[in-house]
C-alpha cells in the first residue's frame, strides 16, 4: 500500500462519499446533540475512536471469524469498545456524559461503524482499515460540527460557552434566532447542506425517476404551438 | 475452513473472553470515580444555591457547612435518622417513586403535578461559624412544559425571603423555558418574599415587575416567550410552601427558634 | 390504572415520538420511505420487535443488571449496569433472528412480505434507542409493554407518513441538488416541527 493510497482512503470520505451525506449512515446521533459546539465535539471523538478501532480489531481477526456468527462478533466488539468509552465519560467528563445520556450508547447502531466493518474491515489488512475507519469518522464529524457551529453561534450567540453575538436577553444586538436551537432544524441544515455539496459536486445528484414527456412545456397559443 | 463447530465455538468463546475482560476492568476501575462525580454533581447545585459555592475548594470541605436533615412530611419534624438510611445519600426524589415510602397527592391539591410526595423529605441547613442558622435550602420539583423541572431553593433565616433558585435538571425549550438557567433571572430571585398573611404570594407574572405596585416583593419577571414554563415555576412554588410541602417544617422551625 | 397507561402511550406515539422528537431509526426512516408499501411493512416489523424486546431487555434489568437485582442469587452488592449495552443489543439480534425463523416456518406469507426489513432492523437505532430510554425513565414491566408498543406504533406512523409526502412530491420540480436526499431532511425537518406542536400536553 502506498503512502498515495493510505491518503486517499483517509481522504475520500470527507467530502467524496461522505458517511452522512452520500451514504446516509449514522445520522440518528448527529441531530439531538448538535445544539452546543463541545457536546458535539466530544460525541465526535467518540464516535470517530470506535469506529477507527473497531475496524482495526475486526480487521486483525477478519481470517478467523466464522460466517454464521460473523455479524455478531462484529457486534460484540463494537458494543464493547462502546461501553468503554460510555465509562470513560462517566468519569472523566461527567457534565457531557449526563447530556449525552443514551446517544454514546447509540453509537453501536450507528449504521457507520457496522457499515464500515462490514464492507471494509472484512477485507482489508489491519492499517487501512484504521485509517479507514479515521476517515469516516472524520468525515462525520466535519458535518456535524459545522451544523453545530450553525446552530450554537446563530441560535445562541456563543461558541464552546464562549459569547461572541451578544444576545439582546442579555443585553446586546443579536436577536437569538430561536429556531436553531430546536432539534428539527439540524435536519433543515443538513438538507441545505447537501444541496450545496451536490451543487459542487454534481455526480452526486440523484437522477429523476420519471423523464418529462415531449409536450412538458405549455404551448404558446399565439404560435399556433397546439399538440393534440 | 472457519466453519467447524469446533472453530466457531473457540473462536466465540475468545473473542467473550477477550471482550468481558476489557469491558470489565475498565467498568470496576473507573466505578469509584464515577460515583464520585454523581455525588458531586448534586453537591455542586446545591452548594450554588446557598451562594458559598467555591470552585477553588474541595467540595467535601465546602459540603460540610451543609447540615443535613430528613423531614416527615407529616408532622413537619426535622430527624437526624431514618431507619437504616444514610442521611447523606438519601435521595428524596428516589423515593418518591416508591409505593412504600410515599403519598400519591390528589389531583385536587397536584397543581404542580408532582403525582407522588415522599413521606420523609431532606433539607440543608447553613449554620454559621456560631452555630446560628443562616439560610435554608429546600428540594423543590414540578412540571413545566415539556417535564419536571428540579431544583432547589435556599431562604433566609426569617423563613420568608429567597435567597437562591437553582434548577439542576429540566426539558425546557433551550431560549425560551430553559432561561430559567439564565444568571440574569436567577438574581431576581434575591430578596423576594414568599409570604403575606401566612398565604404563598410569591408568584412568577407575565411580564416585569412594576416596582411600584404594592405586591412587588411578591413578583418576579415572566420569562419571555414561556407562559407554561413560568406558570410551572410558580405552581412549584406554591404548592412546596404550602400545607402540603415545607410550611408545616418552617413553622415548626420557627416555634423551635 | 388503564389511565396510566393511556396516558404513556399518548406520549409516546405522539408527544415523544420516537422518530420525529428524538430522531432515532433515521438510516432506514430515509431509506425505505419512498414508497408506501415498503414503509408499513418495515413500520409493522418494527412494531413487532419493539413490543418483544423492550419488555425483555425490561425484565433482564430489573432481575439481574440493576444494583441489587442479583439480591435473589445472593449477590445484592453485584452492580452489572455497565453489561447494560452488549445485552440489550444481544437479545436484540436474538429475538430478530428467532422472529425471523418463527416466521419463515410458520407464518411464510408474512415472511415474504417482512422478512427483508428483519435484518435491517437489528441495527436499527430506534429499537436500541427505545431500550435504552425505557431503563432511563425506570419503567416497571407493564408500562414498558406500553412503551415498546407505543415507540414502535410513533416510528410506524411516521415513516408511513413521510412515504406518503415522498409520494405526492415525485412528479414535483425539485432543484437539482436537492433531489432524493435533500429535500426528504427538509420534509422530515418541517415534520418534526409539526410535532413539537404536541408539547405542553400534559396527560
Amino acid at each position: 500500500m502506498t503512502v498515495k493510497q493510505y491518503k486517499e482512503v483517509l481522504a475520500k470520505p470527507l467530502l467524496e462519499e461522505n458517511p452522512i451525506t452520500l451514504q446516509i449512515l449514522g445520522i440518528c446521533s448527529a441531530l439531538a446533540v448538535t445544539s452546543n459546539l463541545s457536546v458535539t465535539l466530544v460525541m465526535c471523538v467518540a464516535l470517530t475512536s470506535v469506529v477507527s478501532f473497531s475496524n482495526l480489531f475486526i480487521s486483525i481477526i477478519r481470517n478467523y471469524i466464522p460466517s454464521s456468527v460473523r455479524i455478531i462478533v462484529q457486534m460484540t466488539i463494537i458494543a464493547s469498545l462502546v461501553i468503554v468509552v460510555d465509562e470513560l465519560l462517566k468519569a472523566y467528563d461527567y457534565e457531557t456524559s449526563k447530556k449525552l445520556s443514551v446517544f454514546v450508547g447509540l453509537i453501536i447502531t450507528n449504521c457507520i461503524v457496522m457499515g464500515r466493518a462490514e464492507a471494509f474491515a472484512m477485507k482489508e489488512k489491519p492499517f487501512i482499515s484504521f485509517l479507514d475507519g479515521l476517515g469516516n469518522g472524520l468525515g462525520y464529524s466535519i458535518i456535524l460540527i459545522a451544523v453545530a457551529v450553525v446552530r450554537e453561534l446563530f441560535g445562541a450567540g456563543t461558541l464552546m460557552g464562549y459569547e461572541i453575538l451578544p444576545l439582546v436577553s442579555n443585553g446586546g444586538w443579536y436577536p437569538a434566532n430561536n429556531l436553531l436551537l430546536l432539534p428539527p432544524s439540524s435536519f433543515i441544515l443538513i438538507g441545505l447542506m447537501i444541496w450545496g455539496i451536490r451543487a459542487y459536486k454534481t455526480d452526486q445528484v440523484e437522477p429523476n425517476e420519471y423523464k418529462l414527456s415531449r409536450h412538458a412545456t405549455a404551448p404558446d397559443l399565439s404560435k399556433r404551438e397546439l399538440n393534440v | 475452513m472457519n466453519d467447524s463447530v469446533l472453530k466457531t465455538l473457540t473462536v466465540s468463546f475468545l473473542v467473550c473472553l477477550f471482550c468481558s475482560l476489557v469491558v470489565s476492568y475498565a467498568a470496576v476501575s473507573l466505578r469509584d470515580m464515577q460515583n464520585l462525580n454523581k455525588l458531586n454533581d448534586q453537591r455542586i447545585k446545591i452548594l450554588k444555591t446557598a451562594a458559598i459555592y467555591n470552585p477553588d475548594e474541595t467540595i467535601e470541605a465546602q459540603f460540610s457547612n451543609l447540615t443535613p436533615k430528613f423531614v416527615d412530611f407529616s408532622s413537619g419534624e426535622l430527624l437526624d435518622s431514618y431507619g437504616e438510611y444514610d442521611l447523606d445519600t438519601y435521595d428524596p426524589v428516589y423515593f418518591s417513586k416508591q409505593p412504600e415510602h410515599s403519598t400519591p397527592i390528589p389531583a385536587s391539591e397536584d397543581i404542580a403535578i408532582v403525582k407522588n410526595k415522599e413521606n420523609i423529605g431532606k433539607i440543608y441547613l447553613l449554620k454559621d461559624s456560631s452555630n446560628q442558622l443562616e439560610k435554608i435550602i429546600l428540594p423543590i420539583r414540578g412540571y413545566g412544559l415539556w417535564g419536571t423541572l428540579f431544583g432547589y431553593i435556599a431562604i433566609d433565616k426569617d423563613l420568608n425571603t429567597i435567597k437562591g433558585l437553582e434548577f439542576y435538571a429540566h426539558k425546557e425549550t433551550p431560549g425560551l423555558g430553559a432561561e430559567v438557567d439564565n444568571p440574569k433571572w436567577k438574581s431576581l430571585w434575591d430578596g423576594k418574599s414568599i409570604y403575606k398573611d401566612g398565604e404563598v404570594q410569591i408568584e412568577v407574572i407575565k411580564g416585569k415587575v412594576d416596582p411600584s405596585n404594592q405586591m412587588a416583593a411578591y413578583q418576579v419577571d415572566g420569562l419571555s416567550g414561556a407562559t407554561l414554563t413560568s406558570r410551572g415555576v410558580t405552581n412549584m412554588l406554591v404548592y412546596w410552601f404550602g400545607k402540603s410541602g415545607y410550611k408545616e417544617t418552617l413553622n415548626k422551625i420557627n416555634y423551635d427558634s | 390504572m388503564f389511565e396510566h397507561y393511556l396516558s404513556i402511550f399518548i406520549t409516546t406515539v405522539f408527544i415523544e415520538n420516537i422518530a420525529l422528537s428524538v430522531f432515532l431509526g433515521m438510516c432506514t426512516f430515509i431509506a425505505i420511505s419512498k414508497k408506501i408499501d415498503a414503509a408499513f411493512g418495515l413500520g409493522i416489523a418494527v412494531i413487532v420487535v419493539c413490543l418483544i424486546t423492550v419488555p425483555l431487555n425490561n425484565l433482564i434489568y430489573n432481575s439481574i443488571l440493576k444494583e441489587g437485582a442479583l439480591a435473589w442469587a445472593g449477590l445484592p452488592q453485584a452492580n452489572l449496569e455497565f453489561v447494560g449495552l452488549i445485552s440489550y443489543i444481544g437479545v436484540i439480534a436474538a429475538a430478530v433472528q428467532i422472529l425471523e425463523m418463527f416466521l419463515d416456518r410458520f407464518v411464510p406469507a408474512l415472511y415474504n412480505a417482512l422478512g427483508v426489513f428483519l435484518p435491517l432492523i437489528t441495527v436499527n437505532c430506534a429499537i436500541l434507542g427505545a431500550s435504552l430510554f425505557m431503563i432511563e425513565k425506570d419503567l416497571k414491566f407493564g408500562e414498558s409493554v406500553v412503551y415498546g408498543l407505543g415507540a414502535g406504533v410513533g416510528w410506524a406512523m411516521a415513516i408511513v407518513v413521510l412515504a406518503g409526502i415522498r409520494e405526492k412530491l415525485k412528479y414535483s420540480d425539485i432543484p437539482e441538488g436537492l433531489q432524493g436526499l435533500g429535500v426528504t431532511f427538509i420534509i422530515v425537518g418541517l415534520m418534526s416541527f409539526g410535532f413539537m406542536s404536541f408539547g405542553g400536553i400534559s396527560l
